[in-house]
């Protein structure tokens, strides 16, 4: 059997675990508005400072749109770790590894399911935004790229929480050292603010950060494709963070005995 | 279970040789040396028990076997294939039932055993049908569609040993499979593993701490102490190794005990004969040809005996007689060792 089929199977599993739980996929859908409408409340008067980002054609929500979309990628994605855990701790690891399971496909399925997840949260965040008042002039084009980006930032956080679930195996060391990286990355970037207006080192940073990149990605899509080298140089850039963080979770696995 | 010598014609299926495996202590406790140079051979077709008390390394050798722990030296052959250099090959010949339950709770019972079969490579078809013979085999049908978390523990424990068997696996390797089961689960569990065992001719591996499990499925047993196999044989083999059955006579009051006991040692064939409060205990070569001659002298003795038995010797003398400890002493020790260490 392929190590697709495999994927398919495992992530099939993971998404009827998910959505067995409603409590999870109503907080995964509230949460994300809930940033939207806050975030977009309280700094709702920033585009009037001078040399904001786009002028005064643009408003704060459609500037913040694709930041909580990544934002609500990454906060997900990073507890893509405790599903390894808990496996683990179930003994249900056990039982795949002793079968003639791919630990590609183990990982992969954890990195699709949130994906999955991050894009359907991507959608209803732009649906909402629009909703609201939010255009977007990249149309249906500039959605599509944005749910691209989404899902390579899943995979990307996905990957790690993986690798540190592998290495730790503790659920409270996953949620700390998840914590730590989570919000620098977050506001080491142009999510909620135009970094052109923030100190130089905010914007040299976000320049390194993989999550910028991605918000990055969406915000241009979204506005219609104002920069294409930048969107696609972005999208290469998430591509080789994806694949060397699924290596390095990859070994982490072959560590495990 | 009937020991069945030609079984064991099919060649070796499991194939070990000084095993060892040591667990680095975690935060300053000491190393845990769980395998100590371990010996075992199991025949293709046959059931094997592997006997020893908690902390002995019967789960270690059986997490060795089914890739999930790499040794630290020597070799461990499956199903003719070797499980440091070709464990995917070894994890297509074997099922894998953990001492703890695998099964995941947030699935219900068919989709736990549809997946476990398709990752074993079975169509989409096969695994439903698969899964649909073996829920109703282990009967639990009714709980099919229900998630496993609201199952019993009985239920639960058929399942995970369903798990193991979906892919009609040549080795099965059962680790513990009727601990914490009630006594009704647990008889219609060995009744499930003797059949596989004689039906499907599987070749399995079964390590256990009770006595009585090992006696009625295993073809052979190894008692394991320390990381080491120390004996090997069949039930009976082991037991007739002992020397005999054992005798014992209550007398009606103690004064005559001593008379008893005297009269006892005069009586060929018994040996090992000694006083326990008002119980004469000896072993003879036939208990069943000795009890008779053994009434008679104590008769001749004017003594009055109250009941009289023989037993055939347990595995548990068997242990005892090659560890110098009996499985419930040992299992204090470890249980001990294991506080300390924790």
């Amino acid at each position: 059997m392929s190590a697709l089929t495999q994927t398919a199977l495992l992530t099939a599993r993971q998404a009827r675990q998910g959505m067995r739980i409603p409590v999870f996929m109503v907080m995964n859908l509230v949460q994300p508005m809930i940033w939207l409408l806050l975030f977009g409340q309280l700094f709702r008067t920033v585009v009037e400072i001078p040399g904001f980002a786009g002028g005064s054609d643009v408003s704060y929500l459609e500037f913040l749109t694709p930041g909580v979309v990544m934002m609500t990628a990454m906060g997900g994605a990073a507890w893509a770790g405790t599903t390894f855990i808990q496996d683990s701790d179930r003994g249900v690891m056990d039982r795949f590894l002793a079968a003639p399971t791919s630990r590609g496909a183990l990982l992969s399925s954890t990195m699709a399911w949130y994906a999955v997840l991050g894009s359907v949260q991507a959608l209803v965040v732009v649906g909402v935004a629009w909703l609201c008042g939010a255009r977007f002039p990249g149309g249906w084009g500039g959605v599509l790229v944005t749910l691209v980006a989404t899902a390579l930032l899943s995979c990307l956080v996905a990957a790690f929480s993986g690798a540190v679930a592998l290495v730790t195996r503790q659920q409270e060391a996953l949620i700390g050292v998840s914590q730590l990286l989570i919000l620098p990355l977050m506001f080491l970037s142009s999510a909620v603010m135009d970094t052109a207006l923030a100190p130089s080192w905010i914007a040299t940073a976000a320049r390194f950060n993989p999550f910028d990149w991605a918000v990055v990605v969406a915000r241009d899509a979204l506005a219609g494709f104002t920069d294409p080298g930048l969107v696609w140089s972005r999208l290469a850039l998430l591509v080789v963070a994806v694949l060397a963080l699924a290596a390095l979770a990859l070994s982490a696995f072959r560590r495990r005995d | 279970m009937s020991v069945t010598t030609d079984r064991s014609g099919g060649g070796v299926a499991i194939d070990v040789a000084g095993l060892t495996k040591t667990y680095r202590g975690s935060r300053g406790a000491p190393a845990v040396r769980a395998l100590d140079g371990l010996d075992l051979r199991v025949g293709a077709g046959t059931v094997l028990g592997l006997l020893g008390p908690n902390g002995a390394g019967k789960s270690t050798t059986v997490r060795v076997l089914a890739t999930l722990t790499r040794p630290d030296s020597g070799t461990a052959v499956v199903a003719g294939h070797d499980v440091s250099r070709e464990p995917a090959a070894v994890r297509r010949a074997i099922g894998y039932v953990a001492q703890r339950p695998v099964t995941d709770p947030m699935g219900t019972g068919r989709e736990n055993l549809v997946l476990a079969a398709r990752l074993q490579g079975l169509g989409a078809r096969a695994a439903a049908a698969r899964a649909d013979e073996l829920l109703e085999r282990f009967g639990v049908a009714d709980a099919a569609h229900r998630l496993v978390r609201t199952w019993s523990g009985g239920m639960a424990r058929k399942l995970d040993v369903a798990m193991g068997l979906v892919h009609r696996p040549q080795v099965l390797f059962l680790d513990e499979p009727t601990t914490g089961l009630d006594p009704d689960s647990r008889a219609a569990l060995w009744a499930e593993i003797a059949r596989l065992a004689s039906v499907e001719r599987m070749t399995v591996l079964l390590t256990t701490h009770y006595l009585d499990e090992a006696d009625r499925l295993a073809d052979r047993v190894v008692i394991v102490d320390r990381g080491r196999s120390v004996v090997t044989g069949t039930p009976d083999e082991l037991k007739d190794a002992l020397h005999g059955d054992g005798l014992t006579v209550e007398v009606a009051d103690e004064a005559a005990l001593a008379r008893a006991v005297e009269a006892a040692r005069r009586v060929p064939g018994v040996v090992e004969v000694r006083p326990d409060g008002r119980v004469l205990r000896a072993r003879a070569a036939s208990g069943a040809g000795t009890l008779p001659a053994l009434l008679a002298a104590l008769d001749a003795a004017a003594v009055e005996v109250r009941t009289a038995g023989l037993s055939r010797p347990s595995l548990d003398d068997v242990y005892l007689r090659h560890t110098g400890r009996s499985l419930d002493a040992a299992e204090s020790d470890a249980a001990r060792a294991a506080g300390v260490a924790a």
